[in-house]
C-alpha cells in the first residue's frame, strides 16, 4: 500500500522581552538556578499575573507577519495541571479566543513553493525546568525558565513529507528572527517544535491516527523524529495494529520516539477564563503604530532585490534568509548598477559565506564590511584588479592587513594588484612581444591558434600578469589581423 | 447529570487529592445535596445571556516590559520543604 | 470625654495619641495584655508577636514625636490571616500553610505600614476564607463574644469576634459571598466590602479571584472610613485594581439623609428571615425613615439563584487557586510518599480540611470535560442576570436594605454537618459579591436572646462615601453600635 504522511507542527516561540510574561523577573538565559524566578514566577500565596506589553506586541507583529486576523479581544485561560515545574497547578494560556487567527507562510522544497495554513498564535507562558541528574531519586526544579512568554504557533496539517516540516520550521525560524521577536537559538530551547504526525493511504480523505512528539530542539531531530514516526506507524498498521493518540518523545541517542508516560493519564486540563487577567484589547491605533514598525518581510524583499539589483530569484531567496544577510548585501549594493550589484551578491552568497561557514561565523561577525566588499567589487568592474587578484585583496581584508573603507584600495597599492589598462602601455607591450617573437606570430598567422595563447602568455609575463587580460586579447587580435 | 461515585474519585485524582473509599462514600453523598441545590440553575433559560466573567467590563492593563524584580532565592527557600543546590527537590518525574 | 483605649474607636485613639494622653506603645501592651487574656477562650487570632507589634508601636511613637504622623500612625489593628505579611506566619486558616512565614507583604499590609498602624496580630478565619461559621479553620472555631457556644460567623470571623470583644479597635476582613458582613453582623459591629477593584488584591490569598474583596471591620461608620482611606487605591501588581482618583470616603459622614431613597427588595423580606431579625431590620428602616429618608419597593427577582451561582463559580476559581499549594515551593508536604502522584495527594488530602475539599471537588467537577457549559457558563450568564437586577433596581433607589444574615449566631456545630444549610445562610450577602457592588453590614439592634443583628446596606459601584454617610447618620441617632458583649465594659477595666 502507498502511505501519505500528514504533519503540523506546534512551534513555542520564547519572546525575546527582557521581562517575563506575568512578572517583571529577568527572563535571560543561564542564570543560576532560581535566581530569576519573583514571587509571582514562584506562585507565592497572593501573588497575581499583570500581562507584559512587550510580549504582546511581538506576537501582534508575528501576525501581521503571517498575514493573520488579529482579534481585537482575545483571553487568557488557565490550563489546570499538576507538574513540578508548573507552579501555580495551571498555566497561563489562551484557548477559546487566541490574539492571532489564521494567516499562512510560504516554504520552499527544491524548487517548489507550498503555502502552509496557520491555525493560529496564542501568547502563553513558559514553565519552569526538571533536572533528572544528580540528586539521588529526586528531580530538581528550577524555575528561572516559568513564566518566560512563548507564542505557541500552530500550523494546519498542510505537510506531506519531514522535508516540508523541516522547510516550514526553517522558514518559521527565520521569520521569527527577522521580525525580532525570537531569538531563535534552539540549543537554549528558545524555538522548539512539536510535531503532530499521521498517515493514511493514498486517496484516502480522513486523516489517520495523530501521534504527537513533543520538544524537538533541532532541524535535524525534527526530521529524525519524523521520519522513525512515520516507519513505525505504518510498520504498525501493515502488521494489523492501530496507532493510539498519544504524546511521544524522541530519543536522539537511540533515534526512536517513545511514549511519554507522564502523559498517559487522561487530560482533562479544565481550562476556564483566568479570572486575575481581563481580556486582552488590541486597539486600531496600536495595529497601525505596529504595522508601520514592521520591517519589510522576507518575500517583500526577495521580490525587490531581484526587481532593483537584477539578482537572480535563487540569490535574491539566499540574500533574504535572514535579516542581517539582506541588509549586509544592501548595504554592499546600495546605488550599484546591475553589474556591480551582480558582483555582490556572487560575492557574499560565495566567498564571503565560505570564509563564514569555514570559520563557524554569522554575517553580523563578518571580516570584511559591506563597505568593503563594495570597495573590493568596484574595483573589480571598472578594471582595476583581475579577478585573481580580487580573491588576494578578500583575503587580505580579512586578515586584517587594512581597515577602512578604502581597505581594498590600500591592498591593491601595497600589494601592486593594480591591473594595467592603459590601452597605450598595453599596445607598445604588445609591440614589443610581436617583434621578439616572429616565429610564433608567423605560426599564427599560419593558422596555429594555440599560437596566439603563447603570445598572450608572453605579453602578461612581460607585465608580471598586471595587464588586463580582455585589452591584451582584443590588442593583440588586432594588430595581428592587420 | 447525577454526580456518580466515580465522578468523585475521578475529580479527586485531577484535583490530586487522596480519597479512600469511605471518604469518596461520605463525599459522594454531601456532593450530591449540594448538587441538588446547583441544580436551580436550571430553572432559567439563559441562551441570549453573555456570560458574566469579570464584575467590571474593563480590559486587562499592560505592563511595561521591564526587569524590577531582584533575586531573592534565599528569602524564598527558606519556606521551602526540600531544597539541594539551589533547586527545589521533589520525588523523581519520569518522563 | 476620653473613653478607655480599649473602649476607644480610631478616631478617638488617634486623638489621644495627638493630645499626648497615652502613647502607642502603652495602647499596643493594653491590647495585646487583653488579647493574652482573653484569647484562650474566644481563639480570635492564629497569631500574635508582641516583639513585633510594639517595635512598631514604637516607632510610631517616634514619628508622632517627631510630628510626622498621619491619622493612624500607632493605632493598632488586627489583620485577617489571609493578608501575607512580611515576617509573620501567614496561614490562611490552614495546616496547608501552618509553616508559612510570608516573603512579603500585600498591598493593604504595605498600606497599612505606610500610614504607621501597628499589627496587632492575624486574625482566625475560616480555612482559605471557605466557611460562614469560623469552624472550618484548621486552628480550630472561634467563639462569638456575645455568646461563646455560637459561632461568629464567618469567614472573617477571627476579626468580627476580636473587635466586638474589643480585643482590637478595628480589623481588616476578606468578603468573597459574605465574609466581612455576616461575621460583623453576628458580631453586632461593622464591615464594608467595597466595590471590586476598589482594594488591591495582590498579597491576598485567592479563595475566589473574581469575588474577592477586602474591607475594613470596625465599630462605627467613621472608623471603616478612615480605614477604606488607607485600603483603598490603585494597585499595578492587580490587573482587576481599578485606576481611580483618590478618594476621603469620610467626606460625606455629616451629609444629612433626606430625601435618600432607601431601595427594600422584596425578596428580603419575606418568610427566609427569622422574625427577631426583620423586626430589628424593619425597626431601623423605621428609623431612616424618621431621618428623612423615603422607602420604594424594589425587586431581585434572580437572588435565589445566587446561591447556586456562587456555588459554582467560587469552586471552580478556588479549585484552581489551591493547585499551587502542592508541598513543592513551600507550606506542607506529607512525610511519606511513594512517588511524585502520591506526594501531591498525600499533601493535599492532609493540607487542606474537609470544607476546603469539597469545594475543590466541586470546582473541579463543573470545570470538567462535559460539564463546563452546564455548569460553568450557566453560572456565568446567571450571574449577567442577577447583576442586571441591581442595575434594574438602582434606577428607583440611591440603597439597597435588608438583613445581613437570616438569622442570628448559630451554636457551634449547629450548622457543621449540613453544607447546604451553611451555604443558604449566606442567601442575602453573596449576590452583592457576583455583582461586584459594594455592600456593608451595620448592628442594627438584637434578638430576644441578646444576640445582635446586621443591617445591609447595599450601594451602587463606588458609592462606598455615600453608604458610610448612611451608616454614619444612623450611628448618631441610635447605639447600636456602642454595645458591647457582657462582661467587655468590666474586662476593660
Amino acid at each position: 500500500m502507498k502511505w501519505e504522511i500528514v504533519i503540523g507542527l506546534e512551534t513555542h516561540a520564547q519572546l525575546s522581552t527582557a521581562s517575563k510574561i506575568f512578572s517583571g523577573a529577568s527572563t535571560a538565559f543561564g542564570a543560576e538556578p532560581n535566581t530569576q524566578a519573583c514571587a509571582v514566577d514562584l506562585a507565592l500565596p497572593g501573588v497575581l499575573p499583570v500581562l507584559n506589553h512587550g510580549a504582546v506586541e511581538r506576537a501582534i507583529r508575528f501576525g501581521l507577519a503571517v498575514g493573520a486576523k488579529i482579534n481585537r479581544r482575545s483571553v487568557f485561560a488557565r490550563k489546570n495541571y499538576f507538574y513540578p515545574d508548573l507552579p501555580k497547578g495551571y498555566q497561563i494560556s489562551q484557548y477559546e479566543l487566541p490574539v492571532v487567527e489564521g494567516g499562512s507562510l510560504t516554504i520552499r522544497v527544491g524548487d517548489a513553493e507550498k503555502t502552509v495554513r496557520l491555525t493560529r498564535a496564542h501568547l502563553e507562558e513558559d514553565a519552569g525546568k526538571s533536572l533528572h541528574e544528580d540528586f539521588q531519586g529526586t528531580t530538581g526544579i528550577d524555575l528561572n525558565r516559568a513564566g518566560t512568554p512563548l507564542l505557541e504557533i500552530v500550523s494546519e496539517p498542510d505537510m506531506r513529507s519531514s522535508d516540508e516540516a523541516v522547510a516550514y520550521a526553517k522558514a518559521l525560524h527565520a521569520l521569527v528572527r527577522w521580525i525580532g521577536i525570537c531569538d531563535g537559538n534552539m540549543q537554549e530551547g528558545s524555538f522548539r517544535c512539536d510535531a503532530n504526525v499521521s498517515v493514511r493511504p493514498v486517496g484516502q480523505k480522513e486523516f489517520g491516527t495523530r501521534c504527537e512528539i513533543k520538544n524537538l530542539n533541532s532541524f535535524r531531530f525534527l526530521e529524525k523524529a519524523i521520519d522513525y514516526e512515520v516507519r513505525r506507524q505504518i510498520e504498525v498498521i501493515e502488521d494489523g495494529g492501530t496507532i493510539r493518540q498519544e504524546t511521544r518523545l524522541y530519543d536522539p541517542d537511540k533515534d526512536e520516539t517513545r511514549s511519554m508516560r507522564s502523559k498517559e493519564d487522561a487530560h482533562d486540563y479544565r481550562y476556564f477564563p483566568d479570572p486575575d487577567l481581563l481580556p486582552l484589547a488590541v486597539s486600531e491605533e496600536t495595529l497601525e503604530a505596529i504595522r508601520k514598525a514592521l520591517p519589510e518581510l522576507p518575500q517583500a524583499k526577495q521580490a525587490r532585490f531581484a526587481a532593483s539589483y537584477g539578482v537572480t530569484a535563487y540569490d535574491a531567496a539566499v540574500l533574504t534568509s535572514s535579516r542581517e544577510l539582506a541588509d549586509f548585501f544592501e548595504g554592499a549594493a546600495q546605488k550599484a548598477d546591475a553589474k556591480a550589484a551582480k558582483l555582490c551578491a556572487n560575492w557574499i552568497t560565495g566567498q564571503l559565506n565560505a570564509r563564514l561557514n569555514d570559520e563557524a561565523l554569522d554575517i553580523t561577525q563578518s571580516k570584511v564590511s559591506a563597505p568593503q566588499l563594495r570597495r573590493l567589487v568596484d574595483r573589480i568592474a571598472d578594471g582595476s584588479i583581475s579577478g585573481n587578484a580580487a580573491k588576494t585583496v578578500f583575503d587580505a581584508i580579512w586578515a586584517g592587513e587594512a581597515n577602512g573603507e578604502d581597505a581594498a584600495d590600500i591592498v591593491i597599492k601595497n600589494k601592486g594588484l593594480q591591473q594595467i589598462s592603459d590601452a597605450g602601455t598595453i599596445e607598445k607591450i604588445v609591440d614589443d612581444v610581436l617583434a621578439a617573437n616572429a616565429p610564433q606570430v608567423a605560426d599564427y598567422k599560419a593558422g596555429k591558434e594555440k599560437a596566439f595563447n603563447s603570445l598572450v602568455g608572453q605579453a602578461m609575463k612581460a607585465t608580471k600578469g598586471k595587464a588586463n587580460p580582455q585589452q591584451v586579447n582584443e590588442i593583440l587580435k588586432r594588430k595581428l589581423s592587420s | 447529570m447525577a454526580l456518580t461515585l466515580d465522578d468523585v474519585k475521578r475529580v479527586a485524582h485531577l484535583a490530586r487529592i487522596a480519597i479512600n473509599d469511605a471518604e469518596a462514600k461520605a463525599t459522594h453523598a454531601q456532593l450530591t445535596g449540594i448538587f441538588e441545590l446547583i441544580a436551580q440553575m436550571e430553572a432559567v433559560a439563559v441562551s441570549a445571556i453573555e456570560p458574566m466573567p469579570h464584575a467590571q467590563d474593563l480590559v486587562q492593563r499592560l505592563r511595561a516590559d521591564a526587569v524590577t524584580e531582584a533575586n531573592q532565592r534565599e528569602q524564598f527557600q527558606a519556606v521551602a520543604p526540600q531544597v539541594d543546590a539551589g533547586l527545589y527537590l521533589v520525588p523523581k518525574v519520569i518522563e | 470625654m476620653q473613653p478607655e483605649p480599649q473602649l476607644a474607636t480610631l478616631r478617638q485613639l488617634s486623638d489621644g495619641f495627638a493630645a499626648g494622653k497615652f502613647s502607642c506603645v502603652e495602647v499596643t501592651q493594653e491590647f495585646l495584655n487583653k488579647i493574652k487574656e482573653l484569647n484562650s477562650s474566644l481563639n480570635c487570632f492564629i497569631s500574635v508577636d508582641a516583639q513585633r507589634s510594639l517595635a512598631q508601636a514604637r516607632a510610631a511613637d517616634a514619628q508622632r514625636a517627631a510630628g510626622k504622623a498621619q491619622l493612624l500612625t500607632g493605632v493598632p489593628l488586627a489583620q485577617k490571616d489571609i493578608f501575607c505579611a512580611q515576617g509573620w506566619l501567614t496561614t490562611c486558616g490552614s495546616k496547608m500553610l501552618s509553616n508559612f512565614v510570608s516573603p512579603y507583604d500585600a498591598h493593604v499590609i504595605e498600606r497599612f505600614n505606610a500610614a504607621g498602624a501597628v499589627n496587632l496580630g492575624k486574625t482566625n478565619m475560616d480555612e482559605f476564607a471557605m466557611g460562614s461559621s469560623n469552624e472550618t479553620s484548621f486552628y480550630g472555631p472561634v467563639k462569638n463574644p456575645w455568646d461563646t457556644t455560637r459561632v461568629p460567623g464567618g469567614s472573617s470571623g477571627g476579626s468580627a469576634a476580636a473587635v466586638a470583644a474589643r480585643l482590637a479597635p478595628a480589623a481588616t476582613g476578606t468578603d468573597t459571598g459574605g465574609s466581612i458582613r455576616q461575621p460583623a453582623a453576628l458580631t453586632g459591629i461593622c464591615g464594608l466590602k467595597p466595590t471590586y477593584g476598589v482594594v488591591s488584591r495582590y498579597g491576598m490569598i485567592a479563595f475566589a479571584s473574581s469575588l474577592d474583596q477586602g474591607g475594613p471591620m470596625a465599630r462605627t461608620a467613621d472608623d471603616m472610613g478612615l480605614m477604606l482611606n488607607v485600603m483603598a487605591g490603585f494597585d499595578a501588581r492587580d490587573s482587576t485594581s481599578l485606576q481611580r482618583d483618590a478618594e476621603d470616603y469620610t467626606r460625606e459622614l455629616a451629609n444629612p439623609l433626606a430625601g435618600l431613597r432607601i431601595g427594600l427588595p422584596k425578596e428580603f423580606f419575606g418568610a427566609g428571615a427569622a422574625p427577631d431579625v426583620s423586626r430589628a431590620v424593619e425597626s431601623a428602616i423605621a428609623e431612616y425613615r424618621k431621618l428623612g429618608c423615603e422607602t420604594v419597593e424594589v425587586s431581585l427577582p434572580n437572588m435565589a439563584l445566587s446561591v447556586p451561582v456562587y456555588y459554582v463559580l467560587a469552586p471552580a476559581e478556588a479549585s484552581s487557586n489551591l493547585s499551587r499549594f502542592d508541598g513543592v515551593r513551600y507550606g506542607h508536604r506529607a512525610r511519606d510518599y511513594t512517588d511524585l502522584t502520591d506526594m501531591y495527594e498525600k499533601t493535599r488530602a492532609e493540607g487542606f480540611g474537609a470544607e476546603v475539599k469539597r469545594r475543590i471537588l466541586i470546582g473541579a467537577y463543573v470545570l470538567s470535560h462535559g460539564y463546563y457549559d452546564a455548569y460553568y457558563i450557566r453560572a456565568q450568564k446567571l450571574r449577567r442576570l442577577i447583576a442586571q437586577d441591581f442595575t434594574e433596581a438602582f434606577k428607583q433607589c440611591d440603597v439597597i436594605m435588608g438583613p445581613t444574615s437570616p438569622s442570628t449566631a448559630f451554636k457551634i456545630g449547629e450548622k457543621a454537618g449540613d453544607p447546604v444549610q451553611m451555604y443558604l445562610s449566606d442567601i442575602y450577602t453573596i449576590a452583592v459579591n457576583l455583582a461586584g457592588l459594594p455592600g456593608m453590614s451595620i448592628p442594627c439592634g438584637f434578638d430576644s436572646g441578646g444576640l445582635p443583628v446586621g443591617l445591609q446596606i447595599i450601594g451602587n459601584y463606588f458609592a462606598e462615601a455615600r453608604m458610610l454617610n448612611v451608616a454614619h447618620q444612623y450611628q448618631l441617632a441610635t447605639d447600636w453600635h456602642q454595645r458591647a458583649p457582657k462582661g467587655i465594659e468590666e474586662i476593660a477595666r
